[in-house]
């Protein structure tokens, strides 16, 4: 049985983490998937590297999850991240959430990715043809 | 008291360590803990200008205080996704 919140150096598996939000009471899934690109601000990206603190970043998961189940009409949501390298085209995080509507199921999972971005203790080394630098996304 | 520090990824680098036990006078904020750190670990300080702090596995803010036996994480600018 998929987990509904894990942190896992396995590859990520779509249409499992799709299943366990799935349910008959709930009309609409919306699924997000984030892959690794092949350039970040203006330079060659070959793989990326995820660090994470594993224990609080579940926990942080499940906090994000209660936040949009009482901001949005939806009924369950999953979030899955990758750790350690990965290559271009590879999913590093997806994160589904199913609702008895579309409109409710769209806007909760973009907030929940905004919010796994902001809060959740990962962070990724970029590798590129030049060398490797820690990542830090924030303005 | 004795707090276990956690470092990740930048500050990991710098300190050379993933774990560390520091004793700290008793009552000791988060943002204390790391200005004594900085001492101990000199890289510390440029690599943790921008730091977040979580007290057991929870955000808190730098002034909060920690006691002992609790495990205080040094966050560097997250960028999961």
């Amino acid at each position: 049985m998929t987990k509904r919140f894990s942190l896992s150096s396995q590859p990520l598996d779509e249409h499992a983490i799709t299943a366990v939000v799935s349910r008959h009471d709930a009309g609409g899934v919306v699924t997000f998937v984030g892959r690794v690109r092949d350039n970040a601000r203006g330079h060659d990206v070959v793989a990326l590297e995820y660090e994470a603190y594993p224990e609080m970043a579940e926990h942080v998961f499940e906090q994000i999850a209660d936040e949009a189940t009482s901001r949005f009409p939806i009924k369950h949501v999953a979030i899955h991240h990758r750790s350690g390298r990965l290559v271009v085209g590879e999913p590093s995080v997806i994160v589904a959430v199913s609702a008895a509507h579309r409109g409710a199921a769209f806007e909760a999972c973009e907030y929940v990715i905004d919010q796994v971005k902001a809060r959740a203790p990962i962070w990724k080394k970029e590798f590129t043809p030049d060398g490797a630098v820690w990542v830090d996304d924030r303005p | 008291m004795r707090v276990t520090v956690r470092f990740f990824a930048s500050h990991r680098e710098a300190t050379g360590l993933s774990t560390y036990i520091a004793d700290v006078p008793d009552g000791s904020s988060a943002a204390e803990v790391l200005g004594s750190l900085c001492g101990s670990f000199p890289k510390l300080k440029s690599a943790s200008v921008r730091v977040a702090f979580a007290i057991n596995r929870n955000h808190v803010n730098p002034a909060t205080p920690l006691r002992d036996g609790d495990e205080l994480a040094l966050l560097p600018p997250m960028a999961g996704g």
